[in-house]
């Protein structure tokens, strides 16, 4: 049986997503800036995408909500174009994150603090989110912004972004979330909680790969990145990518229509697979208060099994999963997540991240238990973690010289 | 970066068969018990490398037979990815067979060579050559435990690049020989740092004794000084043209002791250097007169010519004295 359970990395895209794309490929290809009829023939369609995407996050008309290429490209619009307006066209210099953002947001902060602008990079607690009160002890006069992720990509966790917002905005400062994991798994409703700027990518909930959005609270100034044809109001250039709006649109209404039952769905299944590997296993243990985490995430750390082994044991298995371990990586370097976290160094070796979608089946979570024991009970009978003869004299390991 | 790095995230792709093979059922995987070997009248060795917390862990059983030291049997556990399975396996395989001295000289390049399924290709890809280095590493501190020495006395020479092998002595040498500035040529010309990174700087994936950066820094410090040194030993020879610029003050300053200063003394006066200035036809010293000599009417031609002329003789033909 095939099952997919790395649907924090991308997601199938849903059929029906693929269905309402179609037309815009070879029947509906003009240009939407053409005046003829052949152009304005995908003005409803894309009309209908932006109704689609502003309701699913419950925006106002005063707002924006920009197509973008991907998220990837919405965090570095609001990271180098606040930098642009307000650093080096203004009297701030500073902005805060956490240790735990995607490199998109991680990367361009080290980019922009090569250029001079400090960053403070906010530590997560043992759940691995950050508390409300650490972002205001962190906040200055001198602050420009403050990005933080909604929910992370490797545990699921959900910050307190509401509370967030609430402090940006008395403190005048503000508030980007990198909402890639929230937005389609979790309710985001921005009539409610205050963000200037949220970036979401439609991958991440069965629509297609290579196209995002940023929502820009109240239209407000944003240098853009993208300079040309002054497409999508003049705030991002670039001929609209007709197939892959409407394919957004459709993916994110499907994914917010009764999204509390979708949740609950998803989160049964998620917690049914969670409560067997904890059973079923010794030795293993899940990152973060199930009650705080997207409902379709595991972070599980099995002892005595490193994670790459146990990521090969389970694609022998057609199981595909994740893990942060440093020897799975291209650098070696452990996952920045797991060693913020900190509640275990062996988390950055041991965590393998099982994440469901609204297609998962009961019958793949029954393969998936199956299949998961037995992988760590081969793995355990390798590992020295579970060896029974002892070292003999002089003979024991050395502490761990390596760097974390 | 070029065409074939446009792709990433294919690391298993880059798995020997046979590393996959052993992944997946490695042969000597397991445990070896003291009533087994005391059975056969053998000795037990188990002996441990790496840690949980670290990502690597690797545990060697030997059974060795005492009457000649030859490893009759030998097994391993191993808390580590699909390639550290792998490597450990292989070297459990090395060992059987073999004699205790003989075991210790197997290197993770030989492990690495074997897991390859033609000579031509890496077996894994460089990040993960890390990983049999452990294969090596246990196996000295097995051989240590049977021997009763001390693991450290089978390396003769220090390695400061475990995956490739490469000895602080052949660093050292590589970098003078070649003239070699950056780390990058240093991988180019000898691998090391080319694998897990390690050493290349503190703050990589295992702390290191040594590191690229410092030897580098080093070694181009010693290159500096002596290539000064080398200028210094060519001015006491009277080589002037070439001196730095604090040599020629300084040699024009001792001849200026030896010959001159004496005689200003003696009529009350005395002068300094100021500056020297390099021009293709001439070298210019600017000198200052002090106390009487200031001010005296041979001071702009006799007592001139006489400073000029033993600088002249002494120095460079090239010099002009130039009094402001």
């Amino acid at each position: 049986m095939n099952v997919y359970l790395d649907n924090n990395a991308t997601t199938m895209v849903d059929p029906a997503v693929v269905e309402a794309m179609m037309p815009f490929f070879s029947e509906i290809y003009g240009n939407p800036s053409s005046l003829h009829r052949y152009g304005t023939a995908s003005h409803p369609a894309i009309t209908k995408a932006i109704n689609q995407m502003y309701k699913a996050i419950n925006a106002s008309d005063k707002d924006d909500v920009v197509f973008t290429s991907c998220a990837t490209e919405a965090n570095n619009w609001v990271l180098k174009s606040v930098w642009i307006d307000k650093i080096l066209h203004g009297e701030k210099n500073h902005i805060v994150t956490t240790e735990i953002e995607h490199p998109s947001v991680l990367s361009t902060c080290k980019f922009l603090e090569d250029q001079g602008v400090k960053v403070t990079y906010l530590p997560v607690n043992d759940q691995g989110i950050v508390e409300a009160h650490t972002v205001r002890s962190f906040i200055t006069e001198k602050t420009a912004l403050v990005s933080i992720m909604w929910a992370n990509n490797e545990t699921g966790m959900i910050f307190p972004i509401q509370e967030i917002g609430e402090i940006c905005k008395e403190k005048g400062v503000l508030f980007h979330t990198d909402a890639v994991q929230a937005v389609g798994k979790i309710p985001v409703d921005l009539s409610v909680v205050h963000v200037d700027f949220l970036s979401m990518s439609a991958h991440k909930f069965h629509g297609p790969k290579g196209i995002g959005a940023l929502y820009i609270r109240e239209s407000q100034k944003l240098t853009p990145l993208l300079h040309g044809g002054e497409h999508m109001g003049g705030r991002r250039s670039g001929t609209l990518n007709v197939p892959y709006i409407v394919g957004m649109g459709k993916a994110i209404e499907i994914a917010t229509e009764n999204i509390e039952e979708k949740m609950a769905a998803i989160a049964a299944k998620r917690d049914r697979l969670e409560d067997a590997l904890l059973s079923g296993l010794t030795d293993v243990f899940t990152v973060g208060d199930r009650a705080n985490r997207t409902p379709n995430t595991i972070l599980i750390s099995i002892r005595g099994v490193e994670g790459e082994g146990m990521l090969w044991d389970l694609n022998n298995a057609l199981i595909g999963a994740s893990t942060g371990s440093a020897c799975a990586s291209e650098d070696l370097e452990a996952n920045s997540v797991m060693l913020a976290i900190g509640a275990d160094n062996e988390l950055a070796h041991t965590g393998i991240r099982l994440s469901l979608s609204r297609f998962t089946t009961d019958a793949e979570i029954d393969y998936v238990i199956e299949r998961f024991e037995s992988a760590v009970s081969r793995l355990r009978a390798i590992s020295s973690s579970y060896a029974i003869v002892q070292p003999t004299a002089g003979g024991a390991a050395a502490e761990c010289g390596i760097h974390h | 970066m070029a065409k074939n790095d446009l792709l990433g995230g294919s690391l298993w792709d880059q798995y020997s068969n046979k590393v996959t093979t052993l992944m997946n059922n490695p042969t000597n995987q397991g445990e070896i018990t003291q009533e087994e070997c005391d059975a056969a009248g053998h000795k037990l060795i188990v002996a441990d490398f790496g840690a949980e917390s670290c990502g690597d862990a690797v545990r060697l059983y030997w059974e060795v037979d005492p009457k000649d030291d030859t490893i009759v049997s030998s097994k391993f556990k191993s808390f580590g990815c699909g390639t550290a399975i792998a490597s450990s396996d292989m070297m459990a395989e090395l060992c059987i067979g073999k004699t205790v001295q003989q075991a210790v000289k197997i290197t993770n390049i030989d492990v690495e060579m074997a897991l390859r399924d033609d000579p031509e290709t890496p077996a894994v890809p460089p990040q993960k050559m890390h990983c049999s280095v452990m294969a090596y590493d246990v196996i000295k501190k097995a051989a240590g435990l049977y021997l009763g020495v001390d693991e450290a006395s089978f390396e003769d020479e220090i390695i400061v690049c475990e995956c490739a092998r490469v000895s602080l002595g052949t660093l050292r040498e590589v970098i003078r020989l070649n003239d070699l500035k950056t780390i990058e040529q240093i991988t180019d010309y000898t691998k090391a740092g080319g694998f897990c990174k390690s050493c290349i700087k503190p703050g990589g994936h295992e702390a290191r004794e040594y590191y690229l950066v410092d030897i580098l820094a080093g070694v181009r410090h010693e290159m500096d000084v002596e290539k000064m040194q080398a200028a210094a030993d060519a001015g006491g020879h009277g080589d002037f043209e070439t001196m730095t610029l604090v040599q020629k003050i300084k040699a024009i300053d001792a001849v200026i002791d030896e010959s001159v200063r004496q005689f200003l003394i003696m009529d009350g006066g005395n002068m300094e250097v100021i500056d020297i200035k390099d021009s293709p036809d001439y070298i210019d010293v600017y000198i200052r007169y002090l106390g009487s000599c200031s001010g005296c009417s041979s001071s702009t031609t006799g007592t001139l010519y006489a400073i000029e002329s033993t600088l002249k003789e002494k120095l460079s033909s090239k010099i002009r004295v130039l009094p402001i």
